[in-house]
């Protein structure tokens, strides 16, 4: 009688767990589209190719912005005495230390130095603003954090440094971002 | 507390629909004869007043939202349009933005009237926590309804604080691509803001029925802080109540009126009268003044928090930010059982008093705070202030339980304002 009892139960308790799981299933298949449509779409996706820049009009101490894939970058070209001290400033300077040199680009068998990097803060996104006092290089004006001239953090709760985008000099007047020099 | 019902339908459709469908009765038994404490004060007064501000919202919503073109490239001009060129556009656009404020007004006057009379205490949590999710739900809904305008305070505000979810370890980058649609703030995130901000205030709708439920099963609290004993500690909602919700709400109307006429945009930035710039974030970025206290606690966390004497870190000052700011809204939350004294009312807690108006100022010091620039003394001001706003909850609360000698307490509500009132009696018949 109880062992009747017993695989009666089984069977229900397997219905009831096969039932539930198909609509466990049912319910994920669902809700998948429901979440997954909030993402970028397919045009967002492409629309990412390389943009070509001319920089020719940009003198020593000048910056422009530019946007690649919905976001700013900054191409700010350096002068001589901003490259120096970025190069000579301590690394207790900095909450996220790079060398100067891996920040700090050319193009080939050129003498000028260039700062290529992006221009949303990596705290919350805000465009920091150029300052011109030696080493510091821009303010971000929402939340303090500060900047050296090729976008390595100083100070402020900006945790790392702003990113270097893939970008690649075609020549010494134009410069490509979104490429980088394997031509990836 | 709601107990036995006493409608008694008169006419013969009065007795149809009574036996079939009783709104009537639920209407009567809740806002008629619902008994009310005979001492509420005029404190008491705002949950009658945010209960008509967000029907006020509602309505001038779906009539501003008439005129309204969710498309990054004509939303501003759609606003200005509303502004200058439908009739009556400037008024009702002006309602709905000044009526953010003053939604946020009344909410803050009835929080504070919350904690000032441990409205949170037992049996009452609940209660309580449906009222902090509906003070989330309003911040979700007003942060969307900022963007909308699209100019370039609602896009760098909406680049600010879809960024705190970029601060999630791992899949932070990945969870702000699909709050945006993209990778960075555009069309697709203002197409999906307008949808929410029409959602959300229904949502709203929903948990304030809850919250009115919950406050009919228990009662409400009263100024002595001593529960409902008998009859006669007790007046009927209507006409008292009634009475006293409609003066307080024209008094609060008045000064809304004064605001949506006279000064529109008062409240607002003249930064959002420039349209959303992606490449040129305004110089002081600030949010409205409603989330300036929380603004500051984000500004607050500027440092890693690592193992002491190693480089290792734990949390980031981004994502501490960002915690300590989540952190100082879901600390509401846990008041229920952070206080632990048994007395209610503050006017029978003198210690608890001095520090309920001590963490009062420090709030309104936190929000002047969240206006200044992240610079010079400001910052260890934000600390400092930061740090007693989670000391009050976590420290303060807890102990001034264990440690305060309450004041005695009325046997009863009537007892309480029947001794008020033959003091106040025998004063006015020494004076005469």
């Amino acid at each position: 009688m109880s062992e009747a009892h017993a695989s009666d139960a089984t069977r229900r308790d397997f219905l009831y767990i096969a039932t539930g799981a198909a609509g466990a299933v049912a319910v994920g298949g669902v809700a998948w589209p429901l979440v997954i449509q909030m993402g970028p779409n397919e045009r967002e996706k492409a629309a990412g190719g390389p943009v070509e820049i001319d920089i020719s009009a940009v003198e020593p101490g000048m910056l422009i912005t530019v946007i690649w894939r919905g976001k700013p970058y900054f191409i700010r070209h350096l002068t001589a005495d901003e490259v120096a001290s970025a190069k000579n400033a301590p690394e207790s300077d900095f909450r996220d230390f790079a060398a100067a040199d891996s920040r700090i680009a050319a193009a080939e068998g050129a003498a000028e130095e260039w700062a290529i990097v992006g221009a949303n803060c990596t705290h919350l996104g805000c465009v920091p603003t150029k300052i011109d006092t030696g080493l510091e290089g821009w303010l971000c004006p929402c939340h303090g954090s500060k900047f050296d001239v090729t976008g390595r953090v100083m100070k402020g709760p900006a945790p790392t440094n702003l990113p270097l985008p893939p970008f690649v000099f075609a020549s010494e007047e134009k410069l490509v971002i979104g490429q980088d020099k394997a031509g990836a | 507390m709601s107990g036995h019902s006493t409608y008694n339908p008169t006419t013969g459709f009065g007795k149809f629909m009574d036996a079939r469908m009783p709104i009537v009765r639920l209407v009567h038994d809740s806002f008629v004869s619902f008994p009310v404490p005979r001492n509420l004060n005029n404190w008491y007064t705002f949950g009658g007043i945010l209960a008509v501000m967000l029907v006020s919202q509602i309505i001038t919503g779906i009539v501003i939202a008439m005129h309204y073109t969710p498309e990054a490239t004509m939303a501003f001009d759609s606003v200005h349009l509303l502004r200058r060129d439908v009739s009556y556009g400037n008024t009702l656009q002006s309602w709905h933005a000044v009526g953010a404020s003053m939604f946020f007004i009344a909410v803050y006057i009835h929080i504070f009237r919350g904690l000032y009379y441990g409205s949170y205490k037992a049996p009452r949590e609940v209660l309580w926590i449906l009222g902090v999710v509906i003070y989330l739900l309003m911040m979700a809904t007003a942060f969307m309804g900022y963007v909308l305008p699209w100019g370039q305070m609602s896009y760098w505000g909406a680049q600010v604080i879809t960024n705190f979810f970029s601060a999630i370890p791992l899949v932070g980058d990945t969870v702000r691509e699909y709050l945006l649609g993209g990778y960075a703030v555009g069309n697709a995130t203002l197409n999906r803001f307008f949808s929410l901000h029409y959602l959300l205030p229904f949502m709203i709708a929903g948990i304030v029925v809850l919250h009115v439920w919950a406050l009919h099963v228990t009662g409400q609290t009263n100024p002595t802080g001593v529960e409902v004993k008998s009859k006669q500690d007790v007046i009927p909602f209507t006409p008292y109540a009634t009475v006293k919700d409609a003066f307080a709400m024209v008094v609060f109307m008045i000064i809304m009126c004064y605001f949506v006429f006279f000064l529109p945009d008062y409240l607002g930035h003249a930064d959002n009268y420039i349209v959303a710039d992606p490449l040129k974030t305004p110089a002081h970025i600030v949010p409205e003044w409603y989330f300036l206290p929380f603004y500051a606690v984000l500004r607050a966390i500027d440092f890693n928090i690592g193992i002491p004497f190693t480089d290792i870190v734990l949390i980031d000052s981004k994502l501490g930010g960002v915690l300590a700011m989540f952190g100082a809204i879901a600390v509401l939350f846990f008041v229920p059982w952070l206080d632990t004294s048994d007395v209610k009312s503050a006017n029978y807690r003198p210690t608890y008093k001095i520090f309920f108006w001590l963490f009062a100022i420090n709030a309104v010091f936190l929000g002047y705070l969240g206006s200044r620039p992240a610079e010079g003394i400001w910052i260890p001001l934000m600390k400092a202030s930061t740090f007693w706003y989670f000391l009050h909850f976590i420290v303060i609360m807890p102990l001034l339980g264990w440690f305060e000698k309450p004041l005695p307490r009325p046997a009863s509500i009537a007892d309480a304002v029947l001794a008020k009132s033959s003091s106040d009696t025998a004063e006015s018949q020494a004076q005469s």
